[in-house]
């Protein structure tokens, strides 16, 4: 395991604990996985060794490949390159069938069965076992009821699936996963939508299994579960597996500075722009909240001022973007922007307003694909303008062509389809679409995601240049020390609240990557947090 | 013409429906050899392109509305109803009666033309709007949100004309769907007048970009700042106010209103008119002209089906496996599999 070790490992040639070299023979050992996507890379180099009768935890930022580790352990995508050995055979599942026949089953984040069918149908889906060509109805029943049993669940197997919870739902996948004779269970995100009962609940039948000898692989970020359940983890970051460990052996600390990267250069922090902010915020957000999202938090944000929101997947980035901008509505709070009230009800009012918001997920929420390159740039000023005031033909071209060239998008022509640009490239078409409307408060979540390194440090330039024109900016990104590198001041949020709001007015070492690092994880919180059930 | 240009028309997504169009024609023309004449008589066009052209008036109308509904990742199926209500409204309204004053028949309107027009257009357009409110505020699947109307409108139409088929008696309404203007007939004018109409508020204003983007990528355009709902709502009742349009000239043409067989099927044709002419039904992209194409193409083939002499019973048959044959011709699936076949060769 460390005789080839990743580049991405330079980062870390202090880590606390290496990799532990338990002698326990791996069940399922992935090694130097490569998968690209229209060349941007998904996974580099990456590893994964699952024992028998063992709990592995998966961790890892947005985008950190894990999603896509799990789909070419499952056959959903072919690799790149890389081998794959389930019980010292090499293997190549062409589609999750082939996987669940060599016996390795996954439970998607979303349950993926029929809600309108029943318990013991979903679970026989696909293999309904069949008497003289009919499909034998007692046998189903019976065999449901074995799957159920053997988890040690209740549940009535002719209920209809929709009717039962959801975290009941989990368990129905589960056994239906377990009852295909899985050697390896994969569970990508099962505690997402369930509550601390359900998820006790879940545990309880992950053990079960456990020493059964199945081995799972847990894909969680939540950082306490992860501590509670596995016996090791894995750590991936931009497409690497960057470590694995006992969970015993490493502290959490180690962990969260492993999923979110340490910055290359510490001296950049200091070397830091100054901070030449507007001392009167332009937004000021008091108790925003909404239930079920974020819990009521203020925020200010300053003309000229880079704010920048940390934390791990899942702590609430994204859905304070998303209140600030209207694209979910508040049920808690005001927000006043030039000290007077603005009503966010909807994205249509914050555009009004002068603000802007580059969405996460570029492909559902960002490009229209089949509409021009041109008309993509145009569509938010266009809304802005209203119906009838049209851009005429040319003055759209002009319009194209200034953000085509501003920020350098290579595009055969501003008539070009979207869809058929590169990443970075549409990536920074809805950054021309924002910027056209001219916004003061322009919000930024993940934009440099899934984009390559040029154009990460194109985009980052052209936001600090605007900025320093008196743009006010929310900058929302895995990478702690791109957040670092970028921000006058840090909110940090944890588990769907602010817990810091961190400044470097407090002196230049407010912003310090270790400090920072503490309270992401918990380990030393200034505003009282929950405490972590296993550290 | 060379090969390069030639590639690029076949690309060009008007080409195939033209291309169909043409050859339909042609097959008309080589077993009909007046088909191409035409006549002036009585200062008016006739022949037989004409007599197509006018009675695909009321099928391109519809379609037209249909063609932004199905833009926005929707479907409107309850236009057939709709036509029927217009129809109804109009009828009842203006029907009039046989009345003999000082011994001769005189035909009286209930109520001044205009007025009842006015009214069966209303009508339509409320029900458009009922079937956007469904869709855009309640968020019903747009196919069950009208079929609600679909089922309820012929309902409604022959409740509006008493269970009867209503006889219209007024001959200032016949100009509507039979009369003619400067020798071509009025519904002709009326179909341009619309396709002008959605060409100048498509390209010169920004309905054309909100409708492709919202329908394209919904969340995107949301996010864009576009009024979603409002533009969902104003396309809905559009497509009804369409509706209406054919309803009238429908009616005006058969002088009469028939609750339960006006517009029958006529939304499938539209559909089929609107897919003909290369508007995705997962939304996004439309064009006008492709949609008025696909309803000539779907009314030469009902006209070439009668005039070449097809036995009745099968003509429903000839029409499916033409329409089959144009969505196979369409199909970019199928053509760069022939031509990789071809280079293989």
């Amino acid at each position: 395991m460390c005789a080839r070790r990743s580049r991405a490992h330079a980062f870390f040639t202090d880590d606390p604990r290496p990799v532990t070299s338990d002698t326990a023979p791996a069940l399922l050992e992935l090694h130097g996985l490569h998968k690209a996507f229209t060349g941007v890379a998904a996974l580099v180099d990456a590893r994964l060794s699952l024992r028998a009768g063992e709990i592995h935890a998966l961790m890892g930022q947005n985008g950190a490949g894990k999603s896509t580790l799990i789909k070419v352990l499952t056959g959903v995508y072919p690799p790149d390159a890389g081998t794959m050995r389930l019980a010292g055979q090499p293997i190549r599942p062409g589609s999750p069938q082939q996987a669940q026949a060599l016996g390795i089953s996954t439970v998607y984040q979303e349950v993926n069965l029929c809600p309108n069918l029943s318990v013991a149908e979903n679970i026989a889906a696909g293999r309904m076992p069949r008497r003289w060509g009919w499909i034998d109805w007692r046998a189903v029943q019976r065999s449901a009821r074995s799957a159920l049993e053997r988890l040690r669940l209740d549940i009535d197997p002719g209920r209809t699936l929709g009717e039962c919870p959801v975290a009941v739902q989990q368990m129905v996948a589960i056994a239906r996963a377990v009852s295909l004779d899985a050697r390896v269970l994969v569970l990508d995100e099962p505690t997402s939508s369930l509550d601390e009962t359900e998820t006790a609940r879940l545990f309880e039948v992950m053990r079960t299994l456990r020493d059964a000898g199945v081995a799972i692989l847990f894909v969680t970020h939540f950082l306490d579960q992860a501590y509670a359940m596995a016996d090791r983890l894995t750590v991936m970051r931009n497409g690497r597996t960057v470590g694995e460990h006992r969970c015993a052996d490493l502290p959490r600390l180690a962990l969260v500075e492993q999923m979110v990267g340490r910055s290359l250069d510490a001296g950049d922090l200091a070397a830091r722009r100054a901070a030449a902010s507007h001392p009167v915020p332009l937004l000021a957000a008091r108790g925003l909240g909404r239930r079920g999202s974020v819990e009521p938090m203020d925020l200010d944000v300053r003309g000229g001022e880079v704010l920048g929101l940390a934390g791990l997947l899942g702590s609430g980035r994204t859905e304070t973007a998303r209140l600030l901008f209207g694209a979910d509505r508040a049920d808690h709070g005001t927000v006043t922007l030039d000290g007077r009230p603005l009503v966010l009800h909807s994205p249509r009012d914050a555009l009004r307003a002068g603000l802007a918001f580059c969405p996460e997920e570029r492909k559902t929420d960002g490009i229209v694909a089949e509409l021009s390159v041109r008309e993509n740039i145009l569509l938010a000023l266009q809304a802005r303008r209203g119906v009838f005031d049209h851009l005429g033909a040319a003055e759209q071209q002009a319009l194209a062509q200034r953000f085509i060239t501003l920020l350098g998008i290579k595009t055969a022509d501003a008539g070009m389809p979207i869809g058929q640009l590169s990443g970075g490239n549409q990536q920074k078409a809805i950054l021309a679409r924002w910027l056209a409307t001219e916004p003061r408060l322009l919000i930024l979540d993940e934009p440099t995601r899934g984009i390559d390194v040029a154009a990460k440090q194109e985009i980052m330039d052209q936001v600090l240049k605007l900025c320093d024109a008196g743009l006010a900016i929310v900058f929302i990104s895995s990478e702690l020390g791109e957040v670092l590198r970028t921000s006058q001041r840090v909110v940090v949020l944890r588990e769907r609240r602010k817990v810091a709001e961190l400044g470097l007015h407090e002196g230049h070492d407010a912003l310090d990557e270790q400090r920072v690092l503490r309270i992401i994880a918990g380990a030393d919180a200034p505003a009282p947090a929950r405490a972590g059930a296993a550290a | 013409m060379n090969r390069a240009r030639l590639a690029a028309l076949t690309r060009s997504p008007q080409f195939w429906p033209l291309a169909v169009l043409a050859a339909l024609l042609a097959v008309n023309g080589l077993f009909n050899p007046g088909f191409f004449s035409l006549a002036w008589r009585d200062g008016h066009l006739y022949g037989a392109l004409v007599d197509i052209l006018n009675r695909a008036a009321p099928l391109m109308t519809v379609a037209l509305g249909m063609t932004v509904v199905i833009a926005t990742r929707g479907i409107d199926i309850s236009v057939g109803a709709v036509v029927a209500i217009a129809a109804a409204v109009a009828a009842s309204l203006i029907g009039g009666k046989l009345v003999i004053v000082d011994g001769q028949q005189i035909h009286a309107p209930s109520v001044a033309m205009p007025l009842a027009l006015l009214a069966a257009l209303a009508a339509a357009a409320l029900c458009g709007l009922f079937n956007g409110v469904l869709v855009a505020s309640v968020g019903i699947q747009p196919i069950i949100a009208t079929l609600i109307l679909m089922v309820a409108g012929r309902g409604i139409a022959q409740l509006i004309t008493g269970g009867q088929i209503i006889t219209i008696y007024h001959p200032p309404y016949f100009f509507i769907g039979a009369g003619h203007l400067l020798g071509l007939p009025f519904a002709l004018w009326l179909v341009a007048a619309l396709l002008a109409l959605m060409a100048w508020l498509k390209h010169r204003t920004a309905l054309g970009l909100f409708i492709q983007a919202s329908g394209g990528n919904p969340a995107a355009a949301r996010l864009s700042g576009i009024n979603a709902r409002g533009l969902l709502i104003a396309v809905y009742a559009f497509c009804g106010l369409t509706a209406g349009i054919a309803g009238l000239m429908i009616s005006s043409n058969v002088k009469s209103a028939d609750g339960n067989n006006a517009g029958q099927l006529l939304e499938l044709d539209a559909i089929l008119a609107v897919t003909l002419g290369g508007t995705s039904l997962l939304g996004g992209r439309f064009s006008l002209r492709g949609s008025v194409l696909g309803a000539l193409i779907i009314q030469t083939l009902t006209t070439s089906i009668y005039s070449l002499g097809v036995p009745p019973e099968v003509n429903l048959v000839v029409k499916a496996v033409v329409v089959f044959a144009v969505c196979l011709v369409q199909s970019p699936e199928l053509r760069s599999w022939l031509t990789k076949r071809r280079v293989a060769a």
